[in-house]
């Protein structure tokens, strides 16, 4: 009987070899080999439109590969009206932005810091925007405009970016404005800071990041924005509306340019501000 | 776009309560801060949704001029002649929204609970290709599903673009210009929009009562099934909301990717009603089918989600 003791002594960790094996290790780690595969299903596409920026494409449209070239990086604004609409997209992007983090973070402050008849009805009505099919709201202010006789371009656009953008600064601010910690104001005015003096040197600094990620974020869906503008632009053409033409008639490698540019630059950013909260929190 | 873990559903605005100086102040305060937003959502959202209702039932046309007639047959005919353009979209959006389900919830996953230090690094990468144009990265994928592209030959050689083509979802063994293809953008486009109200529910999860799951004898798939799954359900609430319904608007996926009539979706028709064939009021008509339908289903899902599971 000492025989099977012994046997099951040195045979014991025999069945764990074969767990700690291949399939073992795919089954320990099988959601995040599934989480870094989508990474790249999300990625796939940047390093595409990144890759293709260097090609020499044959005729019009850049959809394979042909030969390396820089041509495009050199002169971004060789194709006639593309950069005229980067421009038109950043400038409508910025002053879209600006008002609607006014307007938004007002709305934000009502609701988080004062109780009222409605409160209800206006968070449905801030949520609706963000609930409703781009196409139905881009079609529902052509029909306004057409209906009252306003002349479509610029402003038009502008109206529409605003009209869309407050409801996600309403949120992203209300979101800040939530996690505050009500005692450092109430701190502020048990020494004696009046009420105004405690908003600018406590509470508007405090909400300050999040005002800061609404713009970003604003920004980023204003400059992109497609459906909207395409319904309210009359004639005027946002990079996107360029892009979407450029769809139809032939895509120059230049317009790859503009997107990994965009793409780099926001990394850049992001890694660079992550670096330097990591160095300060370090000093 | 942090903002989209924190929407809210309809119907739900309880935010903090307000501080208590705040009540002391003046109580025409809150309506002044109100006023700007709210007078320019008023004109800009409310209004032109009136418009576009009262649009829906005139007759007329853009040269001679539109009249209000009350022509509710500017409904039935616009059904009559779309319903398919309807229903593929809403079957597409849906199938794109469970796809994006499956390929967020383990993503979600892992950076809320795998990824350590570099949990930072993978949302940055899950919000990084916004900055690139979405008209860009949905015309990639022209490159990526080229018809002798590696991805398309592999799945010829493993017999998956046979199987696909007998449910209907791909044709000529190609999957450019197929339902596919627009079932692939669509899922791209807005798994970010899945993925950040995922794990912002997933992140505040205890991982304590998972494992006190497992102290309990729960077998691994039991936890995630009675413990994890269902308090993220507001996170797959959320997340699935801000994917079917950009989704079913969408027409640029069916446009780029698929082959129109044939993968024409409902956003395709409003589109072309309105800035090609100038039929304001059918294509009105359309629009607001669209919004009546998704305000539908949204409540529905919403009050099942919040009362049967939820509590």
């Amino acid at each position: 009987m000492a025989t099977p003791t012994v046997d099951t002594v040195t045979t014991a960790p025999a069945p764990r070899i074969p767990r700690r094996g291949p399939v073992r290790w795919l089954r320990d780690n099988i959601v995040a080999i599934a989480g870094i595969l989508a990474v790249v299903y999300l990625l796939l596409p940047n390093v595409v439109v990144t890759v293709l920026s260097f090609n020499d494409p044959v005729g019009r449209f850049n959809f394979s590969w042909n030969e390396f070239s820089l041509d495009a990086w050199a002169n971004p604004c060789a194709v006639a009206g593309m950069c005229a609409s980067l421009g038109l997209s950043l400038q409508i992007g910025l002053l879209s932005t600006v008002a609607a983090l006014v307007l938004g973070t007002l709305v934000a402050f009502a609701l988080s810091r004062h109780r009222f008849r409605g409160r209800g009805s206006t968070n449905l009505l801030v949520f609706f925007p963000m609930a409703t099919p781009e196409v139905v709201m881009g079609s529902s202010l052509l029909a306004l405009f057409v209906n009252f006789r306003f002349p479509l371009g610029f402003g038009t656009i502008l109206i529409a970016h605003i009209m869309f953008l407050v409801s996600y600064v309403v949120v992203t601010v209300k979101a800040r404005l939530a996690g505050l910690d009500p005692r450092l104001e109430q701190a502020a005015m048990d020494l004696y800071a009046n009420e105004r003096t405690t908003f600018w040197r406590i509470t508007f600094p405090l909400v300050l990041p999040g005002i800061a990620a609404a713009g970003l974020l604003a920004f980023a869906l204003s400059f992109d924005d497609f459906i909207i503008t395409n319904f309210n632009a009359g004639s005027e053409v946002t990079f996107p509306m360029f892009v979407w033409g450029a769809a139809q008639r032939g895509v120059p490698p230049q317009v790859n340019v503009i997107g990994a540019l965009m793409f780099l630059l926001a990394l850049l950013v992001v890694f660079g501000s992550e670096v330097a909260r990591r160095r300060r929190a370090r000093g | 776009m942090s903002a989209l873990a924190h929407v809210p559903p309809p119907g739900t605005g309880a935010g903090p309560r307000p501080a208590p100086a705040a009540r002391a102040r003046g109580r025409w305060v809150p309506y002044l801060l109100l006023a700007p937003g709210l007078v320019w959502l008023a004109l800009f959202f409310i209004l032109p949704t009136i418009t576009l209702f009262s649009t829906s039932l005139q007759t007329g046309s853009l040269a001679a001029g539109y009249e209000q007639t009350f022509e509710f047959s500017n409904y039935t005919s616009a059904w009559s002649e779309y319903w398919p353009q309807l229903v593929r979209s809403f079957g597409y959006a849906g199938i794109a929204t469970v796809a994006a389900l499956a390929i967020a919830y383990p993503l979600a996953y892992t950076i809320a609970f795998k990824a350590g230090k570099y949990r930072n690094v993978m949302l940055v990468l899950v919000i990084a290709p916004f900055y690139t144009s979405f008209l860009l990265r949905t015309l990639a994928w022209k490159t990526i599903l080229a018809d002798n592209g590696i991805i398309v030959e592999t799945m010829e050689r493993l017999g998956i673009l046979q199987v696909l083509s007998y449910v209907g979802l791909t044709a000529d063994d190609r999957v450019l210009a197929t339902p596919l293809a627009v079932i692939t953008g669509l899922t791209y486009n807005f798994l970010p929009f899945m993925t950040l109200p995922l794990y912002a529910s997933l992140e505040r999860l205890d991982p304590r009562l998972v494992e006190a799951a497992g102290d309990l004898y729960a077998s691994p798939i039991t936890a995630f099934r009675k413990v994890t799954f269902p308090l993220s359900l507001p996170g797959v609430v959320a997340g699935t909301l801000l994917t079917f319904i950009p989704a079913a608007g969408d027409y640029i996926n069916a446009q780029l990717l698929g082959s129109l009539p044939a993968t024409a979706m409902i956003g395709n028709v409003i589109d072309a009603l309105f800035l090609r064939v100038l039929d304001y009021p059918r294509a009105a008509a359309l629009s607001v089918t669209l919004m009546v339908v998704i305000v539908v289903m949204v409540a529905t899902y919403v009050r099942r989600a919040g009362t049967e599971e939820l509590v």
